[in-house]
This record gives C-alpha cells, structure tokens and sequence, in this order.
C-alpha cells in the first residue's frame, strides 16, 4: 500500500532529559514556536537513562522515528550520563540500520535549557526527514512467534 | 486496583484555546482504572488544588494525573497538594499540555488529540508509580576547609562565626597563601600583611577553628552530612606543641644555602626555618632535602639550642581520621612555569622576572627590604646601577594564548592588568625618575574603582601603554636588556633598552587539586579549575553535593572577589551544618539482590561512587546458604540520573519514580 506523503503523519518518542532538553522544549513552549504535533516527549532525568530497550519497544509499537535529546557534551547535570547516551546509541543506532531502520529514523541531539529555536528546529527537521521515509517496518518480537 | 483521577487545566486560554480540555477529560474517564476526570479553569489556584485534595479524599484516590503546565513549573505544588489529602506525593503525575503541547500547535484537532496521547501515558505511569519516602542522613555538624590561604581562611572565620567547629588544611608550614607573598593590593594600596595577618591570627586564636598545618588530604571518602577524610600531618621534625617559635635555632642553623621559597628564589633561607615572622602557626619546620643531621646524621645544632626540647629529628608522618558534614575546596593558584617561553630570556638573565617575584623585591619584608634593585645587584645595592631606570612590564605571559605546548592558557587570568598597573604606579611614585612601559594586548579593568586605578596610572603617574606584545628579550654585554616589541597603534616596530623586565605570568590552579577533585568526586574543567553546579544560579556549589568552592579553584579572581566567593561559601556550608537531618531525593536507583550476579557494570558508570558490593547470603531451591556478592545503592549518595540502570546486563538496577516497567508503558500508551 502507497503511504500518501501529504496525510501520512508520522509518530515521533522523543525521550528528553529533565534539566536541559525538558526544559529546552519548555522554552521552544513558552516562546510559542511550531512544531509538528507528531512529536510526543517522555520526560527522564537524564538521556543515560533511556534503556535500548525502551527505543526497541517503540519500534514495535509503531512509532516511525525516535528522538533522544540530552544536555551538550560536558554539560551533562550528571557529569557524565550523555556520554554513555553517545556511546550506547551510536551502537544501537548502527545495529537497527543494519535490521533495516534507516539511521535517518533515529536521532541523538544535544539541546541545552536556553534552546528553546533549536529544539523547534530539531523537531521540524527530524518530522520532516522521517515523513520523507513513510511508514515504518514494525519489529517483531521473535520470542512471542511460534 | 487503581483508583486513578484526571484534572485537565483550562489554564485560562493558554491551554483551552488550543486543546478541547472537556473532550480530554471525557476520553481520560473512559479509561480503565480512571475512576474521576474534570477539567478546571487554574487548577494550579487554590480552588483547584482543593479540587484535587477533594477528590482524593472522597474517591479514596491511589494515582492522580495533572494535564497541565510544565512539570517544572507546578509538579511541587501538586505533590503538596496530594500530600496534605493524605496521598503520598510521588503518586502524581503531570501530563505537560501547555509548553509542549497547546502553545506549541495551532490546530485544535491535533492538539486535542496530542493531549490526550500525553495523558494517557501519564495514566498508564502512575499506574506503576509506587508510593516514595525521602531517605534521611544525619549531619557531622563540622566544615572542612582545604587550603588556607585567604580563600580558606575566611570561609573557615565566617563558618566558625556561625558556630561550628571547623579545621583548615594547609600543605604549607603556615596558613596565609599566595597574599602573604604580596606587598600592596589594588585598588586600595592597602598592605597585604596588614589586611591578612591579623586574619590569620583570628583563626588561631578561633577555638572554633583547627588548623592542620603542614598536612595533606590523603583520601576522601562517603557523602553529603557524612564525609569521612584522612589527613596526613607531614614531619616538620619539630614538635609543634613545644616549639614556641622563638628562631633560636634558625638562628643557629649552619646550613644557608636553601631557595627561599617564600621570596620566591630571590634569597637563601636556612635549613630549618619559619617562613616569614607573621607565620601562623608560628612553629619551626626542618626541610629534610637540606638539614645535615636528617642527611648526614651530623650537626644536630638546631636540637642544642633549643630551649623548649622541641627537635624531633624522629618524627614520622601521622594520619588524622576525622568526620565531616561539609567540604570547601580551596585550593587556590600558582604562576605558570615559564620555563618553555625562551623569547622572554627569563633563565638567561636575572634581571627578567616575575609579577610575583617584583612583589617580594617591592616589599619591606624582601629580600631587598622593600628598595627596588634590579636583581643582579641584590648584593651590591650600593651600586649606582643597581636601581633600574626604565622597566618594561609584559602582560598575558602565557594568557590568552592558544600555545599549550608552551604551557600557555587560553584563558584570561583576571588579575594580570591591575597589578601591572600596580606594580607602575607604586614605582613611579616611589621613583619619579624611573621609566614604566607596559605592553598590553588589551587593558581589562571591569570592577568597582579598577578602571579609575588604571586610568591613574596612565594619566597621573605617565606610565608608557603601549598595545602589542614584546617579541624577545635580548640580554646584551652590557648587563641590560634589549626589549623587542611592537607597537600595533603606530605600526613601528620598537627596541627598548630595559634594566628589569617584569612578566605578568598566568595562574593556574594549584597542581594538587587535581588530585583532590578525583577524591572528592569534584568535577573540573580543561585547565583544571573546579566546575560549579552551575554558573550562573549555584556559582559556589560543586556538583557533588556537600563540596563547596572558594577562591582561585573555580577561576581567575582577586582577592575581594575571592573573599566574596568565601563568603559565599560559607554561607552554603552554614546551611547545610545548620540541619539536623538532610532530606533526600527518593527518585534513586536500586538493586534487586536476587537478580544482581556482583558484576561490577553499574559502579564502572557511576559518576559519584554511590554503588558498593557487599556479601549477602542466600538461601538457595536446596536449602543451602550461598554468599553472593550483590550492589548496593547508597540512597544519600545517588543522585538518580539512572546511567546504572542501562548498564546492567541482568536488569537489576532499575530507578525509582522512572522505572523501567513505568518508562514503557509510557512508550506503549503514546505509541498506539
């Protein structure tokens, strides 16, 4: 089935930390800039905290792209937690391009509390980019076939 | 079962202009477990919290979800609300339809249905919400300071003014720091001496106040309230209880020929010595590297002469184990080696030296009493060459560079163009017939009467600024100096022939706090300068809870700012001291003992060292008893970022208020 472009609306997670992209997509709020509402947040303390297999489980329940956005490099609340975010996301990442979902549907972003117009822009470019790719493959979990 | 409850907040317009807030609250009591939805006008006023309380109470509620502003802006006053209903407050949720949702969207369709996707993952979260309980932990009510220096020193006045004991380590013979060294400070020209000493002596004299000198911190351990720090008492081979530092033996000392650190190499000191007569405390210390007796087992001079028996040529380092609540670094600064920056000549020629080292010659204390000589003729300064008749100053010696294979910094070093203009000024008055010429890539004199300061330098006292940077340093036949510079206003390239060349050298921080910030957990910058929780709201805090920052270890400053900043973090450490109990975040990570294998993968990523192992035993299928090693979490310690729960391999780590189990259903309830 041909997914038309113009009414296919896709379903964007975007797992933001609380102390900078929480607050950065509060900002992109309070100064009222758009973005598509496809975009649904989950709040965690930090972008360490997002498991693989929390993105894994969204790809399974159909969402067509997801998000991780995180305090900038050094500016971690934790010190150190996006790191780790890079590191294991760079792998996860690489591994479900390999499984067939294009890298374009999965994104790690650093915006701080003060970027309110980067957020909004992130978002609309990330919409943008996965809208281009139509709907998504779901994974399977092989464990539940017989 | 769930006894769920909805409020969706009109927020006036802010929300219902944009989200059809009824229809939201409609399609939420259609869900199962959600027994009450209502929508409300401000559910943040007071009607609408005694909305919530309410409703707890009559629908004997066990979750609430708030569709509403920002969790930041009002998670608080609903927890409040839910407590005082007698819910426990971490089983409220706020679903953020205003900043992430109304405000952002036009189209009311979407909107509607973008909050109701928001709420319904809220309700599917607190679902599995469970009821939390901030942990406690007592407070050692005593302060440690490290480093005493004037950055120590008045945050330990202004802690032990508040009424807590507090103890100041110092890795020196005496407390004082780099201001004992100086002879006049900006923009006053007050004497350093005469402002610090009797500092010093107030914290000597303190019963509030211990101080360890001559000590270092050999580790750190446990956390905010609860500190636990070993202190290694160096041998002064000289026992400070009897030494009534009287500098008979100093005196007598026959061996002459050490560096005197604290003239900064300009003359010698003795073997055993006190470092200057305002020492506090005022103990003699024997430097082993050059006493004959703890070298060669001969002379013993200083022992014979000591009427208070006071020489211990035995003694040995001792370890100190004390408790603490709170921990202020203080660690203060040093002038760079300049040892890579050959254009200056600064090894080739005496007369070519430091800021600091032209403090300790302009000082009455120096190795010159206070007459200013060029160093060469330190010992002939009858010599009618031995006053320097034209003097050229370099500013950002190894500041604002980008050569770090020299050793140089990027960074400004803050203080440099005030005491340039110092040093000039206090010469021109002093000796009207001497030339002053500072080279300055800019003049940078923000703070209250500093600009007034330089413009009198310039303008009352004539001193030559001249903008560009000196390229070499040549010393000549003649004993003088051959200053190579440009000048970038005129474009002409100039050769000043110079008796003295000061250099405005850059600081850094001290080379152990390094060390200390591994030990306290303390993070820290490229140039090694402790970070602060953040820079602009918590400037004295460092991110480790419990460690505070004072002077010079968290950046370039001078000393008001710097006792500003003592103060300041005083005051934190006054109100951490000043709680019986400290009260923490219950959102932390913890282990399930059955599930943890002992492997280590959790505390590897642990930016604050909250997770330990211990031996637990296990009653086994067979009814046998095995000691596994397992995690465990130390609830004052963790800060809850999670970054464990993603490294376990057996998924036994998981975080309290943003569970695994809670984070998917979340990711279920959006993605349906």
């Amino acid at each position: 089935m041909q997914v038309n472009d113009t009414q296919f609306k896709p379903l964007i997670v975007a797992f933001c930390c609380n102390w900078c992209s929480y607050a950065g997509a509060d900002l992109a709020g309070t100064n009222r800039l758009n973005y598509p509402a496809d975009v649904k947040i989950i709040r965690v303390p930090c972008s360490c905290r997002v498991n693989p297999m929390f993105i894994l489980r969204a790809f399974q329940r159909g969402a067509d792209g997801v998000i991780l956005c995180g305090c900038h490099p050094g500016d971690c609340h934790y010190t150190s937690g996006n790191y780790f975010t890079r590191r294991r996301m760079t792998l996860l990442f690489s591994m479900l391009d390999f499984m067939g979902i294009e890298k374009e549907r999965t994104r790690v972003e650093w915006v701080s509390a003060a970027e309110g117009a980067k957020f909004a822009k992130t978002m609309n470019e990330f919409v943008e980019a996965v809208t281009k790719l139509g709907e998504n493959k779901r994974l399977e979990d092989l464990r539940c076939k017989k | 079962m769930h006894r769920i409850g909805v409020f969706v907040c009109h927020c006036g317009t802010n929300i219902a202009a944009t989200v059809d807030v009824k229809a939201v609250a409609e399609e939420m009591g259609r869900q199962p477990n959600v027994v009450f939805a209502a929508d409300y006008p401000y559910m943040c006023s007071e009607a609408g919290q005694n909305l919530v309380q309410d409703t707890i109470r009559e629908q004997r509620l066990t979750g609430v979800v708030v569709c509403s502003c920002s969790p930041r802006m009002h998670e608080a006053t609903f927890r409040k609300a839910a407590a005082k209903a007698g819910l426990n407050p971490y089983m409220v949720e706020i679903a953020n339809i205003r900043e992430q949702c109304s405000w952002i969207h036009k189209d009311k369709v979407s909107g509607t249905e973008k909050a109701m996707i928001l709420a319904r993952a809220a309700v599917a979260k607190v679902q599995l919400n469970a009821p939390l309980t901030p942990g406690t932990s007592p407070v050692t009510k005593r302060a440690l300071v490290i480093g005493g220096g004037i950055a120590g020193i008045q945050t330990a006045l202004d802690i032990a003014d508040a009424g807590f004991d507090v103890d100041i380590v110092e890795k020196q013979p005496t407390i004082g720091g780099k201001m004992t060294q100086i002879d006049k400070t900006f923009p006053t020209l007050d004497c350093a001496s005469c402002i610090l000493t009797p500092k010093m002596v107030d914290c000597a004299q303190n019963e509030k106040i211990h101080i360890y000198a001559f000590s270092e911190v050999e580790s750190v351990s446990g956390f905010v309230g609860n500190f636990s720090v070993k202190i290694r008492k160096k041998a002064r081979f000289v026992d400070a209880s009897k030494c009534t530092g009287c500098g008979e033996c100093v005196e007598k000392c026959p061996m002459k020929k050490v560096p005197n650190e604290f003239n900064m190499g300009l003359d010698n000191r003795k073997a055993i010595y006190i470092p200057f007569a305002q020492a506090v405390p005022k103990v003699a210390t024997i430097d082993p590297n050059y006493c004959l007796m703890l070298k060669n087992g001969k002379c013993g001079m200083c022992s014979k002469v000591c009427g208070a028996n006071a020489i211990d040529y035995k003694q040995q380092d001792e370890i100190i184990e004390e408790k603490y609540g709170a921990i202020v670094a203080a660690t203060g600064y040093n002038p760079i080696n300049i040892d890579k920056f050959d254009e200056f000549a600064y090894h080739q020629s005496p007369d070519v030296i430091t800021s600091l080292e032209l403090e300790r010659l302009m000082n009455a204390a120096g190795p010159s009493n206070g007459t200013l000589v060029r160093p060469s003729y330190l010992n002939k300064q009858d010599d009618h060459n031995a006053h320097p008749k034209k003097i050229v100053f370099v500013q950002c010696v190894g500041s604002r560079s980008t050569c770090s294979e020299k050793g140089a910094k990027e960074y400004c070093s803050k203080i440099c163009c005030m005491y340039t203009a110092k040093h000039a000024m206090l010469i021109r008055d002093k000796y009207p017939d001497t030339e002053v010429y500072v080279f300055y890539i800019d003049v940078r004199t923000p703070g209250k009467l500093f600009d007034e300061f330089y413009r009198r330098a310039v303008e009352q006292y004539g001193v030559h600024y001249i903008k560009g940077m000196v390229g070499k340093v040549a010393p000549k036949a003649d004993g003088t100096l051959d200053v190579q510079a440009s000048d970038l206003i005129s474009n002409e390239q100039l050769h000043i022939n110079a008796d003295l060349v000061v250099l405005a050298t850059s600081i850094e921080p001290d080379k152990t706090a390094r060390s200390l910030a591994t030990m306290l957990t303390a993070s820290m910058d490229t140039n090694d300068f402790f970070t602060e929780a953040h820079p602009k709201l918590r400037p004295v805090e460092s991110p480790t809870a419990g460690v505070f920052l004072s002077g010079v270890c968290q950046g370039p400053k001078d000393i008001p700012e710097t006792v500003t900043q003592a103060g300041a973090a005083a005051a934190k450490v006054i109100g951490l001291l000043a709680k019986d109990k400290l009260v923490g975040n219950p959102c932390i990570a913890h282990s399930d003992e059955l599930m943890c294998n002992g492997c280590s993968s959790c505390e590897k990523v642990c930016p604050y060292g909250a997770i330990s192992y211990e031996d637990k035993e296990f009653r086994q299928p067979d009814r046998t008893v095995a000691i596994r090693r397992v995690a465990s979490v130390n609830p004052a310690v963790c800060q809850g970022c999670g970054a464990c729960t993603v490294a376990c391999p057996s998924g036994a780590m998981d975080l309290y208020g943003f569970s695994n189990n809670q984070i998917m259903a979340e990711v279920d309830a959006i993605c349906r």
